[in-house]
């Protein structure tokens, strides 16, 4: 047997250093984890500061002990290269596992074990864990603000209905997955928007949407017989006329006793709230934004220089100013820049000024993706005489979005984090709903509840969205 | 051909012109029936309202214009304050997502996921009415090192009080530009003759000498004062004495902080790792010091990567300390945009002056960042 030298252990004795280097650095962790979970201090009769550090210093040794390199053990060799490469290192290694041993213990008393899980009253709370029957009684509130208790089920079938219709893109048929743009881009919101008007709010179905609905119809079909080269004209003018004939020659009168019809109760905006809110505010946007930022960052690019300076200043306007100025304008400012007998919708507006403040970021994002594309892309498009639009959608666009997902997405995210900031034009989503809860007499001192439970939800649907767009990166990361 | 060019710029123009002369011509109707008159004046104003918590001297009986003085201030504090800290979190953080060490790569890398996935708003609230609240009554507050005290009402920390401030104000700005003029020689002397001098500790020994030389000739004098307890009346305490900092301001801070340290982590992280492994190995085989080569090669190339980026996320912290109208810290929106606008009513000029201002920080930092990235980027041959 050679010589022990603690001071460098080497291979030779390999198992001497490795059975007293892991009862040491096992006592150090059974130390702590008596302290922390029993309240039990075996090291009292040594002095206070000594028994305080006595874990660290026997975890340390241990680590120094066992850190021996090549040693042929599988096991051993996996813990050394990972937490254990240095005396830094395995330093700040022991400190983590300390932290977390001491932190289970209360986190988990608070969350679980000394939690209060049934009761609907204030009284059902008397441990010094949290109070989550306070969660329970208010989880209607969170979830649908101030929405009539009978009419929730028309939120809920909205969300699960449009959920649906958002899923077709994964069994669509290759026949079909060539229209999936134009679904998405232009038809998907249009049966949101409807959704959301008819049946989450309870609007009077005016007929105008019947009469445009018609119109499309009876263009498409004529649109068969036109020749190509005039498709682009027809397309912009025929529909508008026959609608405008429809509404305003043939069927006026019809169209004034039929928008009287009310099929919901008219919920108005200001008692939507909660989850649902959150929901609402963050798809609209998300759907307005994009194509408003794609603009901008065309026109910013542009070569016409009016186009181009107006992007420019409309850009760097939005993005130089705090998202709650612009609520606050929207609020108070613009009320005073309409006429006076037009009256917009505080939901309405509130979405338009968070489009258009979040257009401008992803404006930016996708300008970064169109100068990322080399200049011979451009050329080549020109040489096979495409023109500006059939250069960009066939060409210059697919490839640059597909660059800018990430950019994207962190927009987005940004966007649904944004979302809380509208408890300044009085709209209550699920943080707002917090506050307001966490003033009821009947329920204070359980702020703390309710924002861990929001932070939590939060969390799921960021973390969800961040994952979800990294997937896409990946599908769509093709070898330049 | 030219009208191909011509009929788009038009139109658009046309559109603009069209939208901004509808809302203008709105305005001036509603104002005109609702009797108000569009103007500036009312800046000078006696504005008749306090603010809690101001850096300097205000009451009711200064003008409306000092009143943004002092929103815009206790912005500026907290962002720089905000700022300070996100950075040397994220610096730690990113430089730890990096670690060969699983524990420590782990931990940092839930922290990043955690606090960037949660609406900063939230966040806010979290610390001001969550955990701050759990704090101590001001009599029953644990002296920290014996002189800090963290209660409900603030945190109380010793304040130091000078005589003659300004002298030693002047010898750190003395030592400062002594420190550029020593910089500039230290290159000069590389370019011209390739020896180095030892620039970092010629200027900490300035930053130390030249202050520490005001006090003993130039007169400067410090005293600490530290806070003690009062009673106000019965049930309330308070501490005299020392530096209040509010609870507003410390919530603020360390959400802004906490929040922006993850993105400005992930831009250190994604600066390091853009240093490739070849300019590494490169920089050894010629014969530098490690020191050498992480000063040299690996900061330089890395800093280009990483500031950029970082100034947005500066930029983003400063917008974001708006949200302080939230919870009530006196910041430029709750003192100029709230309480201000709803004494006067004068939505337009008020709602342009705080855009404006928010409009003049971005726009001076990022033509600022602009010039730097100008400067500091690769020149191509």
């Amino acid at each position: 047997m050679n010589k022990l030298n603690f001071l460098s252990p080497d291979k030779n004795n390999l198992y001497a250093y490795l059975y007293s280097g892991i009862s040491l650095f096992s006592l150090s962790i059974l130390l702590v984890f008596l302290n922390s979970f029993f309240s039990l201090d075996l090291t009292s009769f040594l002095p206070r500061t000594i028994s305080y550090f006595l874990p660290l210093i026997l975890g340390f040794i241990g680590l120094h002990l066992i850190r021996i390199e090549y040693s042929g053990i599988k096991f051993l060799d996996i813990i050394n290269k990972n937490i254990n490469t240095n005396k830094f290192n395995a330093l700040l290694s022991l400190l983590i596992i300390f932290a977390v041993i001491k932190l289970l213990p209360p986190l988990l008393s608070w969350f679980i074990i000394d939690a209060n899980f049934a009761g609907d009253s204030k009284d059902a709370c008397s441990g010094s864990g949290a109070c989550w029957a306070y969660i329970k009684t208010w989880f209607n509130r969170f979830m649908y603000g101030m929405y009539p208790n009978a009419e929730q089920w028309r939120i809920n079938l909205s969300f699960i209905a449009l959920a649906f219709l958002g899923g077709v893109g994964f069994f669509a048929t290759e026949k079909f997955k060539k229209y999936l743009t134009l679904y998405y881009v232009v038809i998907y919101p249009i049966i949101a928007f409807l959704f959301i008007f008819f049946f989450i709010s309870g609007g009077p179905i005016f007929f105008d949407f019947s009469y445009g609905i018609i119109a499309a119809v009876i263009s498409i079909i004529i649109g068969f017989f036109i020749p190509s080269k005039f498709k682009m004209y027809y397309f912009l003018i025929i529909p508008i006329t026959i609608y405008i004939l429809l509404k305003y020659v043939f069927f006026y009168e019809e169209l004034i006793e039929l928008g009287k019809i009310q099929a919901f109760e008219w919920v108005e905006t200001g008692a939507w709230g909660g989850l649902s809110l959150t929901f609402i505010v963050s798809f609209f946007c998300l759907i307005f934004c994009f194509p408003v930022g794609l603009f901008l960052s065309l026109g910013r690019r542009s070569d016409l220089p009016i186009i181009k300076y107006i992007s420019i200043g409309f850009i760097e306007f939005w993005r130089g100013v705090p998202l709650i100025t612009v609520l606050f304008m929207s609020s108070v400012m613009f009320p005073m820049f309409l006429p006076e007998d037009m009256f917009i919708d505080k939901l309405v507006r509130v979405i338009i000024a968070i489009s258009l403040f979040e257009a401008a970021y992803v404006a930016e994002v996708i300008r970064g993706g169109l100068q990322a594309l080399p200049r011979g892309q451009y050329d080549a498009a020109k040489s096979l005489g495409m023109g500006y639009w059939k250069m960009h959608i066939f060409v210059i666009l697919p490839q640059a979005l597909k660059l800018v997902i990430p950019g994207i997405a962190n927009t987005f995210l940004a966007l649904v984090k944004d979302t809380p900031l509208i408890f300044v034009v009085g709209l209550l989503e699920i943080v707002g709903m917090l506050n307001l809860a966490k003033t009821n007499p009947e329920w204070l001192g359980f702020a703390m509840e309710g924002y861990v439970f929001a932070s939590i939800v939060f969390f799921i649907i960021c973390y969800a969205m961040s994952k979800y767009s990294y997937n896409l990166e990946q599908k769509y990361k093709t070898e330049r | 051909m030219n009208f191909k060019k011509i009929l788009p710029q038009l139109l658009t123009l046309v559109v603009v012109v069209l939208v901004f002369g509808f809302f203008s011509y709105n305005a001036q109707v509603n104002m005109e029936n609702r009797g108000i008159t569009f103007g500036y004046g009312f800046l000078s104003q006696e504005s008749s309202f306090d603010v809690q918590f101001s850096l300097i001297e205000y009451d009711g009986s200064h003008s409306y214009f000092r009143a943004y003085l002092v929103g815009l201030l206790n912005t500026i504090l907290v962002s720089v304050i905000g700022i300070i800290f996100a950075t040397i979190i994220g610096v730690v953080v990113g430089i730890a997502r990096l670690s060969s060490n699983y524990l420590i790569e782990r931990t940092a890398a839930i922290y990043v996921e955690f606090f960037r996935n949660i609406p900063l708003l939230l966040q806010i609230f979290f610390w001001y009415f969550a955990a701050l609240r759990a704090l101590p009554l001001p009599e029953k507050a644990e002296p920290m090192f014996g002189v800090f005290f963290l209660t409900i009402k603030g945190f109380f920390v010793p304040a130091f009080v000078w005589n003659n401030l300004d002298i030693f104000v002047y010898s750190v700005i003395a030592a400062i530009i002594a420190i550029v003029f020593v910089r500039i020689y230290a290159k000069k002397k590389q370019e011209n003759q390739g020896i180095q001098t030892p620039v970092l500790s010629i200027s900490i020994g300035f930053l130390i000498i030249l202050p520490l030389l005001s006090f003993f000739l130039g007169g400067v004098d410090a005293t600490v004062e530290i806070p003690v307890i009062k009673q106000l009346s019965q049930t309330s305490f308070t501490y005299e004495g020392g530096l209040k900092l509010p609870p507003e301001l410390i919530s603020l801070a360390l959400a802004l902080s906490l929040y922006t340290a993850t993105f400005i982590a992930e831009c250190v992280r994604a600066g390091v790792q853009g240093v490739s492994k070849g300019q590494k190995e490169a920089a050894a085989s010629i014969g530098l010091t490690p020191n050498q080569v992480l000063k040299l090669v690996v900061m330089p190339q890395a800093l280009r990567i990483i500031i950029p980026p970082t100034t947005n996320q500066y930029l983003n912290l400063t917008k974001n300390s708006s949200l302080a109208a939230a919870i009530a810290y006196p910041d430029l929106v709750l003192v100029f945009a709230g309480t201000a606008l709803m004494q006067t009513g004068r939505a337009i000029e008020i709602v342009s002056i705080t855009m404006l201002t928010y409009l003049t920080l971005s726009i001076t930092i990022s033509i600022f960042m602009n010039w730097y990235n100008k400067k500091i980027a690769i020149k191509e041959k």
